[in-house]
């Protein structure tokens, strides 16, 4: 049975620590709505996520559906492993 | 609406196969100040408490569900291939005679989740109050999980979800601030 | 703020039956202690944040197993 490589997990560490900084301000930012550096540096990882999700799905499929991401052919949503089998 | 991505918020391991600690771990699954009760608690309070501090229990809801995924993940790696006879030894006989390996909504006793776990009372400070009471006892269940845990792997997850039951904590202490409405009064921004 | 583990000397009678715990430890961690959070603040990088479970240096607060604790002492 194939399994993912290194990569996979690598890639997928770097967007989970870029999606985490974003977590912390979106928490952060709710409480403090006025903070223009925070807001600024939101935006910035937010820009930094898109880089990391187009490089993790070109390569392992779509992370999200409901159209938020695009399909492979065939419909590639429903491929194993998903995230509690990895 | 709410849309599903297809990874964990944080990159969980498990080092040994443990079924005795899935036993445990089942309490922040199913149990009263576990993830499942932090996500319904939060997301069905937002509907009545003040505009201002509905974007933060949104957020703070959905990020519990992100929390019960991984909880999910650690019982289901704890326990993916135990035979009957491991489940037994682990005490988890009575488990496997209802529902095999699958993962239930009990706590660690097996007594299954209730609504009577939340409260929603309409007051906002009343229901922020519970927030940072259920932020400290998820916190608490956290600390007593990882005392009886020899596998470092799964505690590092553990620890990655106490410390967040605290930056919630901080969160909701700060709605509170947000609701007595003095902070604009003094000198901060 | 010198210490988040807090300490106490239960009372001790010469009829316990256990061996007692001369001194229990409870957490009071950083947010207790913050007030609404200010401006500015010492971050971690990314990844290092994701590892503590928080974006801050104020916050983390790492709780270990006795276990763990006792590997380290080794």
């Amino acid at each position: 049975m194939k399994q993912l490589p290194a990569d996979y997990y690598q890639l997928l560490e770097q967007l989970q620590a870029v999606d985490f900084v974003l977590v912390e301000l979106t928490l952060y930012l709710d409480t403090h709505n006025k903070d223009t550096e925070a807001i600024k540096q939101f935006n910035h990882y937010a820009k930094e996520r898109k880089k990391l999700r187009n490089a993790i799905e070109s390569k392992y499929g779509p992370l999200m559906q409901f159209g938020h991401s695009y399909s492979g052919q065939p419909w590639n949503w429903d491929d194993a492993p998903w995230p509690w089998q990895v | 609406m709410w849309v599903y991505e297809k990874k964990l918020q944080y990159p969980v391991r498990v080092s040994t196969c443990n079924p005795k600690l899935a036993k445990f771990l089942i309490e922040q699954y199913g149990g009263a100040d576990g993830e499942l009760a932090a996500a319904l608690r939060y997301l069905n309070q937002r509907y009545s408490i003040p505009d201002k501090v509905i974007g933060l229990l949104t957020d703070i809801g959905t990020e519990e569900f992100a929390h019960l995924e991984m909880i999910a993940t650690m019982v289901y790696k704890l326990t993916k291939d135990a035979t009957p006879d491991q489940m037994k030894a682990a005490g988890l006989g009575d488990h496997y005679a209802n529902h095999d390996n699958a993962l239930f909504y009990h706590n660690a006793a097996g007594v299954p989740w209730t609504a009577t776990y939340i409260q929603a009372k309409g007051d906002p400070i009343a229901d922020l109050y519970e927030d940072i009471a259920a932020e400290e006892k998820a916190r608490a269940t956290y600390q007593w999980i990882i005392n009886m845990s020899d596998d470092t792997d799964l505690n590092d997850g553990l620890r990655f979800l106490r410390e967040r039951e605290i930056i919630h904590s901080q969160r909701f202490r700060e709605a509170v601030e947000i609701l007595k409405e003095e902070r604009d009064k003094k000198k901060f921004f | 703020m010198n210490t988040l583990r807090k300490t106490w000397h239960p009372y001790i009678s010469p009829f316990d039956p256990c061996t007692p715990i001369k001194v229990k430890t409870y957490s009071t961690p950083p947010n207790l202690y913050m007030g609404f959070q200010p401006p500015g603040l010492e971050q971690f990088t990314p990844m290092e944040a994701l590892r503590a479970g928080t974006l801050w240096k104020a916050f983390y607060d790492p709780w270990y197993s006795p276990y763990e604790k006792a590997r380290e002492g080794q």
